[in-house]
This record gives structure tokens, C-alpha cells and sequence, in this order.
């Protein structure tokens, strides 16, 4: 049986905004584009700065301090000292520079609109099944836009980091906000607190260790896109990455993993604890 | 002066309470009315007046709208109809801001599980509904400091809720609510979450508290003899509805209904109970023969009591005298009491029903002396013990 029903053309539309948005306003964002790339460079550079060891013994120290355990700092230390020993520290500086300064934007956009979210059940009503969306779509996609809006390069791999990443900030954030048992709202609302009061005396403090745990996964999330993003041209560790697979060299290709996994392990872990501790403050002996 | 007044209020719990209301007035059930138009009654038409600086006991079962109704008072729950005054303002009219203020000045309230923050210390805790009202922090901290001094948590200012025992968190949640030095107060269930013991103890700080600080108190409790030791005055809660206002005694004594008069069964042994099952032993007693004035004074400080029984020798009862009368007789330099003591007094025989007790105990400015029928002083008896005695002989 052969009907013959038309192809719902969902891609052309798409394809047709995008050249819209494109030929009307990427000279916004090209211009954007550069001065951004032009900041991150610079930021990079201070990085670079730096000599590695004490870069080094720096991370170190700032892990002990932030986490006091000790296996966060030995681990910084050995960790990093391979990575300066296979010869991968800048590709890594890079990486680094880029998943940080990804995880700023998503926690600038992320924070208010979980916020936004978690007190609004309009906004709560459309903001999850975006959020579902965004987070099932292969992260390759988001690639394809971001090349017309920013060029090729560092800004258009956190663009679609950003926008692969945000959404466990924005859900964790709405998650912790509406866990607040309904008794203390109701405590503060009894004491005439007004909403800001509300938010910043009771939800958001209470809310911290669920949004820390929101903020773990986007720096997760977007240490992988930043690794994708590679096809862009986003350099770093994902760049070393794409030349081994290019170049089938599997030795080179699992070095450049081996510095991933690294990072990875190092902003986990630390970041982990930050959020313990405060939890831990919150409910000593819970 | 009624300090809040009540008036035909409603809550329906539904998608149109206000035609719910309608049918209410029109004479529809609670039970009719949530089968036909799926409506929930919270509260159903409620009217009374809380007078100032009394303890007024909202008492029903789970499901009787006595927390919706305590709600309703600070707008926390929204009234579905009727009106609420406090200090003959219609809160109703209040706009937000004005509600908050209406809260922060006039409203503290407790609640059954605490509603501690348990991301701030004690001391942060008591100052909470000060900082909201935008005092400083060293003023605020001073206040929040007296307060837990006040409620016996001196010492603990820089603790975690969750470090402290229920006890000692449902004082904080009073401290906190007594920081604000609030006109009323609004306690649900403030002592249900506590054991027994602890509870006791609790209601008997509240009522000391209350003498001293003397604020209007609308307190939520599902607990009769809680209600009867509590309550100036009690009102009796069933399925939305007030059954009866009234004190302690008339709600004994006088049930309205059936339901009333179930509730109180276990309690109301007032018939059969005497003087001799409610009267307490006589802590201290003044010997006419050994004690003068200073003496006797002396007993009385370390009683705390105001009036002194008199004895002789084989305890039968003289008379009673008034630390007042005493000084002045220790001033006059006098070495006994025979000039001071007040031969007159009422007393009763340990056979005296409760039920009588009550009304020779109304206005009674001395505690009843129990004697026997060789004029030996037995017992004592006063107003609070008797309830007390009257609620644990029911359980």
C-alpha cells in the first residue's frame, strides 16, 4: 500500500527560522562572539600565566581547603602532575577555562529561572517539559545552530554547552525550592515575611545542598559537551581527542580521555563536598 | 473588650465555595454537600469573640476545622465568608502589605511540629519574625537572648533544632513567637507532637508564662484535660461547627449535646468524685502554739504560698492568716497569731460532691480547707487542682 501523505516539513521551518534569525542578527552575535572569544582569551592567558607547578600546588591547596580530606589533595596533585607529564596542560587549561566559564552562564541563566520556576506553577508547567526536551536531544544537534549565530570556535562551544548543561541547575534548583516543607513556609508567612524574605531567609538556604547537587551535574554535563564541542572547534582536551580519532591514534586518543577522566574525578569530587559540608551544617547530626 | 471577633466565617475547600456557602445557609449538610457538588467543609459557620487576655481552647477531633478556623484568624488559610476583627479591624480589607504588618505586629504563632529553620541557631530562630520587621542585629539578638531565658533555654543560643530533645524545640517555637511581644498568640496543637510527661510540664509553664506576659491566647488542642487545664474558656469544635463555648466547669457540668456530653463522659466524675478524691495534701501548716509570725512567714516563702493554715497540735484547724497580716504582725513585734488569725473560713467535709465544689470555689479568695468531721485538717483544695484531678480521674 503506498499513500501518499506529504513530509511535515518540521525541518525545513526550523532550517528557514534559523536562516531568519541568521541573516537579521548574527551580526549581533558574531560582534558578541568576538569580544567574548576575546575575554575567554585573555582568561585562558592569565591561566597559562602561570608556571604549572605552582598552578599546581595551588588546586592542591585550594581542594585541601575547600574539602579537607586528603585523598582530594593527593589526587589533585598526582592527578595534575600526570596530565603536566603527558604533555596535555594547556589542551587541559583550556578545557578547564571553558567548563568554568560554561557552568557561570548556566548558573546566571539556571538559578533565576529555577527559581522562577519552583514559585510560579505557570512558569513551572512550561519550564519542564522544555527542560525534558532539551535534555533528550543528542548534543550533536545543538552544535549545528551555534555555528551560524557565533562562528567557528570557543564561543559557539559555550553556546551549546550552555544550553546542554543548564538544565540540571534550573530543575535542581526548582526541586530544592519546592521541597521546603510547607509547615516552615507557612511559619514565615505566619511571621509576615514578605516573598523576597521568604526566598532568601528560608527557600534558597534550605534549598543549597539540592542546587550545589544541581550545580555538580551541569559541570558534568558540560565537561562532556565541552569534549563534543571539539568538533566546532573548541580545542582543548576534546581537541586531542578529535585529532587521535581523525588520525587513528589510539595511544594519544586515551591519553587525552585519561586527562578528561582527571578533571572530571577533581571537579566532582571537590565539587561533592562543598555541597556536604553545607548540607552538613544544615542538619548536623540528622 | 473582645479582642477578635468571629463572625459566620466559612472555609469550603472546592472549586466554588461561595455557592457552597449558599447552600450551607440554605440548610444542606456537610455530608450532602461534599457528595453532590464535591465540596469540602473546612469550617462552617462560625461565630464567637475571643476576649482579651484570656486562653481560649479551640477543641475538637482531627477533621473538626479547628486548625483551618486558627488560620483563618492570621489569613494564613482565606476565609471562604464571614468576617474576622482584630481590635475591631476587618482583616478581610487588609491588602498584603498591610496583612504582613498586621502579622508581624499583633499575630506570634506555634505549631505542632515545631516549623523550626533548621539552617539557624536557636538564637536565629527567635529572632526570626524580629529580623523581618528590620531591627538591628544587636537589638534583635538581645530580645531573642531574654526570650529563650524566658522559656528556660538560657545557654543554648548557638545549637541546631536538631540537636535539642521535641521539648526543647517547642520552646523555641514559643520563644520565637514571643519575641515579637505579640498581642495574641496562636498555638496549634503547640503540646500534641510532646510525650506526656513533657507535656504536662509545658502547659503548666504556659499558664505561669501567661501570668506574667498576659497575652491573648487561642489554643488548637484535640486533648480534654489539655483543654480543661488550659482554658479560660473552651470551645467545642465537630465537623466545622462550634458545639459550645464556655468555661472548663460549664462544659462539665452543663454538656449542650449528646456529643458534647460523650466527650466529656470519661471527665465528668464530678457526680461521683468528693472532696476527698480531689483535695491535695497541705504542704505546710502553721502551729498555733510553736509559730509566730516570722515563722510562719518563713513557711509560707518556701511554699510560695500567700495564706497559711493554722493548726493545733493534733491538727485540728484553727484558722488561716495572710502573709500581709503576718508582716505587719512581725513588724508590731508580735510573738504569736492569735491576733491575726481569721477564725471565719469556709471549709467543707471530705464527703462534698465535686459538682458543689466548683461553686463555693467561684470567687473563693482562700483555698478550700478539707476537715473531717473532728474539725482535722484533711486537704486543700484550689480552683486548678480540682480540674486537674477531675481530667486525670477520667484517664
Amino acid at each position: 500500500m503506498d499513500v501518499n501523505i506529504p513530509k511535515i516539513p518540521i525541518g525545513e521551518g526550523v532550517e528557514r527560522g534559523i536562516e531568519f534569525l541568521d541573516s537579521n542578527f548574527s551580526f549581533i552575535t558574531k560582534a558578541m562572539s568576538k569580544g567574548i572569544e576575546a575575554a575567554i582569551d585573555v582568561i585562558i592567558a592569565g591561566m597559562t600565566f602561570v608556571p604549572p607547578v605552582l598552578f599546581i600546588l595551588i588546586v592542591t591547596a585550594l581542594s585541601w581547603y575547600l574539602t579537607r580530606k586528603k585523598g582530594v589533595a593527593v589526587l589533585s596533585f598526582v592527578g595534575l602532575f600526570l596530565i603536566l607529564n603527558l604533555g596535555l596542560w594547556y589542551p587541559t587549561l583550556d578545557t578547564l577555562a571553558l567548563v568554568l566559564i560554561a557552568t557561570l552562564f548556566s548558573m546566571i541563566i539556571g538559578l533565576p529561572l529555577g527559581i522562577f520556576a519552583a514559585l510560579n506553577q505557570t512558569s513551572y508547567k512550561i519550564t519542564m517539559p522544555v527542560l525534558d526536551f532539551m535534555q533528550t536531544m543528542p548534543a550533536f544537534v545543538y552544535l549545528i545552530p551555534a555555528i551560524p549565530f557565533f562562528g567557528l570556535g570557543k564561543v559557539a562551544a559555550i553556546f551549546s554547552t550552555v544550553i546542554f548543561s543548564v538544565p540540571p541547575v534550573i530543575r535542581l534548583t526548582c526541586l530544592g525550592i519546592r521541597q521546603v516543607p510547607s509547615e516552615l513556609v507557612e511559619a514565615a508567612d505566619a511571621f509576615g515575611s514578605n516573598p523576597r524574605q521568604k526566598l532568601f531567609k528560608l527557600q534558597l538556604p534550605m534549598a543549597t545542598p539540592t542546587i550545589m547537587a544541581g550545580i555538580n551535574q551541569t559541570v558534568m554535563l558540560a565537561l562532556s559537551m565541552v569534549v563534543i564541542a571539539a568538533m566546532i572547534g573548541a580545542k582543548g582536551l576534546g581537541g586531542e581527542v578529535w585529532k587521535a580519532i581523525q588520525r587513528l591514534q589510539s595511544g594519544a586518543g586515551f591519553e587525552a580521555g585519561l586527562g578528561i577522566v582527571i578533571i572530571a574525578i577533581l571537579l566532582d569530587r571537590i565539587l561533592q563536598q562543598v555541597g556536604r559540608q553545607r548540607h552538613e551544617e544544615v542538619s548536623k547530626d540528622h | 473588650m473582645s479582642k477578635i471577633q468571629i463572625k459566620e466565617v466559612y472555609k469550603i475547600f472546592g472549586p466554588d465555595p461561595k455557592k457552597a456557602v449558599q447552600l450551607l445557609k440554605d440548610g444542606m449538610t456537610k455530608d450532602e454537600l461534599l457528595n453532590k457538588t464535591k465540596h469540602a467543609v473546612g469550617v462552617g459557620g462560625v461565630t464567637f469573640d475571643v476576649k482579651e487576655g484570656e486562653i481560649l481552647v479551640i477543641m475538637g477531633l482531627s477533621g473538626s476545622g479547628k486548625s483551618t478556623l486558627v488560620r483563618c484568624l492570621n489569613r494564613l488559610i482565606e476565609p471562604s465568608a464571614g468576617q474576622i476583627n482584630i481590635d475591631g479591624v476587618d482583616i478581610g480589607s487588609l491588602n498584603e502589605a498591610e496583612l504582613r504588618k498586621l502579622r508581624q505586629k499583633k499575630f506570634g504563632m506555634v505549631f505542632q511540629h515545631f516549623a523550626l529553620f533548621p539552617h539557624r541557631t536557636i538564637a536565629e530562630n527567635a529572632e526570626y519574625g524580629l529580623e523581618i520587621k528590620g531591627m538591628d542585629p544587636q537589638e534583635r539578638r538581645k530580645i531573642a537572648i531574654d526570650v529563650l531565658a524566658q522559656v528556660g533555654l538560657q545557654g543554648h543560643e548557638d545549637s541546631y533544632p536538631s540537636q535539642m530533645s521535641g521539648g526543647m524545640q517547642q520552646r523555641v517555637g514559643l520563644a520565637r513567637a514571643l519575641a515579637l511581644d505579640p498581642d495574641i498568640l496562636l498555638m496549634d496543637e503547640a503540646f500534641s507532637a510532646l510525650d506526656p510527661l513533657i507535656r504536662s510540664d509545658m502547659q503548666d509553664e504556659l499558664i505561669d508564662l501567661q501570668d506574667k506576659v498576659k497575652k491573648t491566647i487561642v489554643f488548637i488542642s484535640h486533648d480534654l484535660d489539655e483543654a480543661l487545664k488550659l482554658g479560660d474558656r473552651i470551645v467545642l469544635m465537630k465537623d466545622g461547627k462550634v458545639v459550645q463555648i464556655g468555661t472548663p466547669e460549664d462544659i462539665l457540668m452543663n454538656p449542650a449535646t449528646r456529643y458534647v456530653e460523650k466527650f466529656v463522659e470519661d471527665v465528668n466524675l464530678t457526680k461521683i468524685l468528693t472532696a476527698r478524691h480531689v483535695m491535695n495534701k497541705v504542704k505546710a501548716t502553721g502551729h498555733i502554739r510553736n509559730d509566730g509570725p516570722m515563722s510562719a512567714l518563713r513557711k509560707m516563702r518556701n511554699n510560695n504560698f500567700s495564706k497559711l493554715f493554722i493548726t493545733r497540735q493534733d491538727n485540728t484547724l484553727v484558722g488561716m492568716i495572710t502573709a500581709e497580716k503576718a508582716s505587719e504582725a512581725q513588724k508590731r513585734g508580735d510573738k504569736d497569731l492569735t491576733k491575726i488569725i481569721e477564725e471565719d473560713i469556709i471549709t467543707v467535709t471530705p464527703d462534698a460532691p465535686a459538682s458543689e465544689l466548683f461553686e463555693i470555689l467561684h470567687n473563693l479568695p482562700y483555698p478550700l480547707g478539707v476537715i473531717d468531721e473532728n474539725k482535722k485538717l484533711k486537704g486543700v483544695i484550689i480552683r486548678g487542682t480540682l480540674l486537674a484531678a477531675l481530667a486525670e480521674g477520667g484517664s
